[in-house]
C-alpha cells in the first residue's frame, strides 16, 4: 500500500492544482543529485519557516534539465504557485541539445548558490601547479585526458576555456565526459587520467586527505577553506562558477513574480536555509532582479561562444 | 581487536527496541518499494529523508539501511511471482524464479531468494566492515579498458547462457543495443536517434522496458493462446519450502553470488545488475543441471539475488571510503549523513568511527530484520498464484502500468487537450514487441542485457580510447582486462568442451529420468 501511496502521490503531485501559496517545486534531474537536492532544501526551509505550508517536489529527469524545463514550459503557464530549480548546466544543455525550449520561456527568479569548479591531479602526478599543465598541454594537448562531468556541462566549458585562454586550439582537448562527479573522482584517483574537474565540494574530503592536489579553483576569488589560487592569478584569463537558482512559470504578472521573489528571498535569507548550506559545503550566492537577468544574459553568450569553439554546437 | 569493539558497541545501540522499530519500518517500506516497478529505493529515501531529520542519527541510519537493502531485496518477489521485475538487478531473477513458481516452486524460489539476500547481505556487510578500504583499492585500479574487459565477459557469458538457437539470442541483444543508442550521447553531448523527441533524448529507461517485454508481453501471449489461458497454474506442488535438495544447490551459489556481487558493487561502473548477469552466467557453468536453466534452475535464482544484495553493500564501500556516491540512492544518503555531521571520505572511518559502525551494525540489523519479515510472508505471497489467470494478468497490467506511471508521470505527450504520457506508450508499443517476441520463439532477456550493457560498454570503450588517443593497444594493456579476456574465453570454451565430450547428453539424460 505504501508503494501504491507513493505513486499516487508522485503522480498527483504532477497534475493536482495545488492551492495558493502551496508551491510545487519541480526538479528538472532524477532524485539523489545537485537540482534535486536543492529543491528539496527548499521545501524543507519553505515548510519550515511558514513560507509555504505544502511544498511538493517533482522529478523530471533527463538531458541536462532541458527535458523538465520543456514540461515546465508548456504545462505551467500563468500558474503562480509552480518553480522549476536549474542552474548553469541548463545553459549549455539547452545549446547542445538544440532544445525548443529556453530558459526564455521560463521567469528567472534568483541565483541560490554557486560553487568554484576545482581543477585537480592526483597527488602522485608530476603535475605541481597550473603552470605546468599548461606546458603539457601546449606540448601536446591530447595527452592531456581531462576527465569531468558530461560533455556541455560546466567541467567541459572550463576545459575548453582555460585551453582557449592558453592559446591551445579547444578542438584539441582530450575531455572525456563521465557521468557525474563520482565516476569522474574514481577515473581520477585510479591515475587513469590526467587531470580532473569537478565542484570543489566533491572533491573536499580527497584534497583534505592528500588523496588529489588541488591546482586552482575556476572563480574569481578564492574559495574559503581551500589553499589554492584562482585560475586568474595563475595567468589563466578564465573566471567560471556553477550556479543554481530558482525560476517561475511563463505568463506571469509582475505583481506574481514580485510576491514570488519575496517568498524566494525569505526563504535564502532564513535560518533553516543557511544551516542547510552550512552542513552541506554550498555556497551563498544569491542574486535577484536586473543583476540576476544581466549574470544570466553573459553567461548564456559566454557559454554559447565556448561551446562553439568547443565544437559542440554549431 | 578495536574494530570488533567498536562494531559490538555499534550493535549494542542498534538493538534497542526503538531503534529496532525503526528497521522494521525501514525494511517494510524498502520491501514494498521494492515490490512496485518505477518507485525506486532512490525516490523512497528522498521522499523520507525530511522525516529522518527529526530523528537521532542512529535512528535515522538504520531506516536508511533498512530501506536500501529492503528495496533491493522486493524486486525479487515480483519478478519471481509475476514476472515483472521491479528494477533492473531483478531482471535474472524473472528468468528462473517465474518459471519455478509457475511449476508450483514459488516457495522455494522465494525462499532461496531471502535467505541468499541475507547470506550475501551479511557477508558483504561484514566485507564493508573489515575490508573496504582494500576492495576500493582494486575497484579503483578498474580503467574504462577493464571495464570494456568486464562488459565484453558479461556479453560473452550472457549470450552464451539465453536459449538454444544462438542466431535468436543475438538478434534479441542487437534489438537491446539498437534501443541503447536512442538519446544523448554523454561523450559528446549529441542527440542519437531521438527524433526531435524530447522524451528520447534520455534514452529508453530500462525498468519500463523490461516491465513491458517481460510483463506486458506475456500478458498478450496468455490472452492470445487459448491453450494456454486455459491450462491450470499450480500454485504449490510439494513444500512452500526448501527442500533438503533445495538446501544443497543453493548454498554454494549464494556464495558464488556473494563473491561476484560485492566487488562489482564496489565498482564505480559496476552495478547490481551487471552483478547478476555475471552471476546467472556463472551458475550456469557450474550448475550440474545446466539444462534445468530456462526451466526453473533453483541455482539461477539463489546466485544472482545474492549477487544483486551483495552488490547493494559493495556501493557502501567506495561512497564511505571516498566519499563517492555511485548510486542514486546513495548520493541520496550522502545528503543524510551530511545533516548528522558525517562527512563520507578517506577520513570517515578515523573522524566518526561511531557512526560508522552504528550504521554498519544498522545494516546487519536491517538485513536481519528483512529476513523475519519476509519469510514468513512467502506463505502469503504464494497465494496470489492461486488468483484465477484473467484476474492475475489484469492485476500485473495495472501494476505495471503504475509502476511506470510512477516513475515517469509526465503527460507529456497529446492530442489537442488529451494528454497521455509517453512513458505509458513506450510501455505498450515494447509490450507488442514483447509479445512478436514470445510468438516467434525469440529470447527477451538479451534484449534488456544489450539495453543496460551496451551503453556501458560504448562508454568505457570511448573513454579508454580516448584516453590512450586511438591506440587499440590499451585495451589489453593492464593484467586485470587480460585476466577477463581469458575468463570470457574459458566461459565459452568450457561449455563447448563438456558438450562434445558428451556429458551434457548424460546429465540431460539424468534430467530426463528424474521427471
Amino acid at each position: 500500500m505504501n508503494k501504491l501511496l507513493l505513486a499516487a502521490l508522485v503522480t498527483g503531485a504532477l497534475s493536482a492544482p495545488a492551492f495558493a501559496a502551496d508551491y510545487t517545486i519541480m526538479a528538472p534531474a532524477g532524485p539523489g543529485g545537485g537540482w534535486d537536492q536543492t529543491a528539496r532544501t527548499m521545501q524543507e526551509a519553505m515548510q519550515a519557516e511558514g513560507i509555504s505550508g505544502n511544498v511538493q517536489v517533482t522529478n523530471v529527469p533527463g538531458a541536462g534539465g532541458t527535458i523538465g524545463l520543456a514540461q515546465f514550459a508548456t504545462q505551467e503557464n500563468g500558474n503562480p504557485n509552480a518553480l522549476i530549480v536549474g542552474g548553469y548546466v541548463m545553459v549549455g544543455a539547452i545549446l547542445t541539445n538544440m532544445s525548443p525550449v529556453t530558459l526564455e520561456d521560463v521567469t528567472p527568479i534568483a541565483r541560490l548558490t554557486g560553487e568554484a569548479v576545482a581543477l585537480v591531479v592526483p597527488a602522485a602526478s608530476d603535475i605541481q601547479s597550473v603552470d605546468d599543465l599548461v606546458a603539457k598541454l601546449k606540448e601536446n594537448p591530447g595527452a592531456v585526458a581531462w576527465a569531468g562531468g558530461s560533455a556541455g556541462g560546466v567541467d567541459h566549458i572550463t576545459a575548453g576555456l582555460i585551453a582557449k585562454a592558453v592559446d591551445v586550439d579547444p578542438t584539441q582537448v582530450n575531455y572525456i565526459a563521465y557521468s557525474g562527479g563520482g565516476e569522474a573522482l574514481a577515473a581520477i584517483l585510479g591515475g587513469q587520467v590526467t587531470v580532473g574537474l569537478s565542484g570543489v565540494s566533491e572533491f573536499a574530503s580527497q584534497i583534505e586527505a592528500g588523496e588529489l592536489r588541488l591546482l586552482a579553483v575556476s572563480t574569481d576569488t578564492r574559495v574559503p577553506g581551500f589553499d589554492a589560487p584562482t585560475l586568474m592569478e595563475e595567468g589563466v584569463d578564465v573566471a567560471v562558477q556553477n550556479w543554481r537558482m530558482v525560476a517561475a512559470a511563463p505568463g506571469l504578472s509582475d505583481e506574481q513574480k514580485a510576491a514570488i521573489t519575496a517568498d524566494v528571498k525569505a526563504m535564502a535569507e532564513s535560518a533553516t536555509w543557511q544551516s542547510a548550506l552550512a552542513t552541506r559545503g554550498w555556497v551563498d550566492t544569491y542574486l535577484d532582479g536586473d543583476a540576476f537577468a544581466a549574470q544570466l544574459e553573459a553567461d548564456k553568450s559566454a557559454t554559447e561562444a565556448i561551446l562553439k569553439d568547443i565544437g559542440l554546437v554549431q | 581487536m578495536e574494530t570488533f569493539d567498536l562494531l559490538a558497541q555499534g550493535l549494542l545501540s542498534a538493538l534497542q527496541v526503538h531503534n529496532l522499530i525503526y528497521a522494521l519500518i525501514g525494511v517494510t517500506l524498502g520491501t514494498a518499494v521494492g515490490v512496485l516497478p518505477g518507485i525506486g529505493p532512490a525516490l523512497t529515501v528522498a521522499l523520507l529523508l525530511p522525516v529522518t531529520y527529526k530523528l537521532d542519527p542512529a535512528g535515522s541510519l538504520i531506516m536508511f539501511a533498512g530501506i536500501y537493502y529492503g528495496g533491493m531485496y522486493g524486486g525479487s518477489t515480483t519478478s519471481i511471482l509475476l514476472n515483472t521485475p521491479g528494477e533492473s538487478a531483478s531482471i535474472v531473477t524473472a528468468l528462473e524464479g517465474n518459471k519455478m513458481a509457475r511449476q508450483g516452486r514459488g516457495g522455494p524460489a522465494l525462499a532461496t531468494a531471502a535467505i541468499g539476500s541475507f547470506v550475501a547481505g551479511l557477508l558483504a556487510t561484514l566485507g564493508l566492515a573489515f575490508i573496504a578500504p582494500f576492495v576500493v583499492k582494486f575497484a579503483l585500479s578498474f580503467g574504462p579498458w577493464d571495464y570494456f574487459a568486464l562488459m565484453v565477459l558479461a556479453f560473452v557469458t550472457v549470450s552464451a547462457a539465453f536459449g538454444d538457437s544462438a542466431l535468436r539470442g543475438l538478434t534479441a541483444l542487437f534489438i537491446g543495443l539498437g534501443l541503447g543508442l536512442i538519446g544523448i550521447d554523454l561523450q559528446t553531448g549529441q542527440t542519437r536517434l531521438a527524433f526531435n523527441v524530447m522524451d528520447l533524448l534520455d534514452g529508453i529507461e530500462v525498468t519500463t522496458l523490461a516491465v513491458a517485454l517481460f510483463a506486458i508481453g506475456e500478458t498478450l501471449k496468455t490472452a492470445s493462446d487459448r491453450d494456454q489461458a486455459n491450462t491450470e497454474v499450480t500454485a504449490v506442488k510439494g513444500s512452500v519450502w526448501m527442500t533438503l535438495e533445495d538446501w544443497k544447490r543453493s548454498w554454494a551459489s549464494w556464495l558464488r553470488g556473494t563473491f561476484i556481487g560485492f566487488p562489482i558493487g564496489a565498482m564505480p561502473a559496476g552495478g547490481a545488475d551487471v552483478a547478476s548477469f555475471l552471476s546467472y552466467s556463472t551458475e550456469k557453468t557450474f550448475s550440474k543441471k545446466p539444462e534445468e536453466f530456462g526451466n526453473g534452475a533453483i541455482e539461477g535464482v539463489a546466485g544472482p539475488e545474492a549477487a544483486n544484495n551483495a552488490s547493494a553493500a559493495g556501493t557502501l564501500v567506495p561512497l564511505l571510503t571516498l566519499g563517492l556516491p555511485t548510486t542514486a540512492t546513495a548520493a541520496i544518503m550522502l545528503a543524510g549523513f551530511q545533516q548528522f555531521g558525517l562527512q563520507p571520505g578517506p577520513l570517515l572511518f578515523a573522524n566518526n568511527a561511531p557512526l560508522v559502525w552504528a550504521l554498519i551494525a544498522s545494516l546487519l540489523v536491517a538485513n536481519f530484520m528483512l529476513l523475519v519479515l519476509n519469510l514468513p510472508l512467502i506463505g502469503l505471497w504464494v497465494k496470489l498464484l492461486t488468483i484465477p489467470k484473467h484476474w492475475l494478468y489484469a492485476g500485473i497490467l495495472t501494476f505495471a502500468t503504475l509502476g511506470t506511471l510512477g516513475a515517469n508521470g509526465a503527460m507529456s505527450m497529446g492530442f489537442g487537450p488529451v494528454r497521455i504520457s509517453f512513458e505509458l506508450v513506450l510501455l505498450l508499443a515494447f509490450g507488442i514487441l514483447g509479445y512478436l517476441l514470445r510468438r516467434f520463439g525469440y529470447p527477451i532477456a538479451p534484449v534488456v542485457v544489450g539495453l543496460i550493457l551496451g551503453p556501458m560498454a560504448e562508454q568505457q570503450l570511448r573513454r579508454a580510447l580516448a584516453i590512450s588517443q586511438g591506440e587499440i593497444g590499451v585495451l589489453i594493456s593492464s593484467p586485470i582486462s587480460i585476466t577477463l579476456y581469458v575468463a570470457a574465453i574459458i566461459a565459452v570454451g568450457v561449455p563447448l568442451i563438456l558438450r562434445l565430450r558428451g556429458q551434457g547428453g548424460v546429465l540431460r539424460q539424468l534430467a530426463t529420468d528424474e521427471d
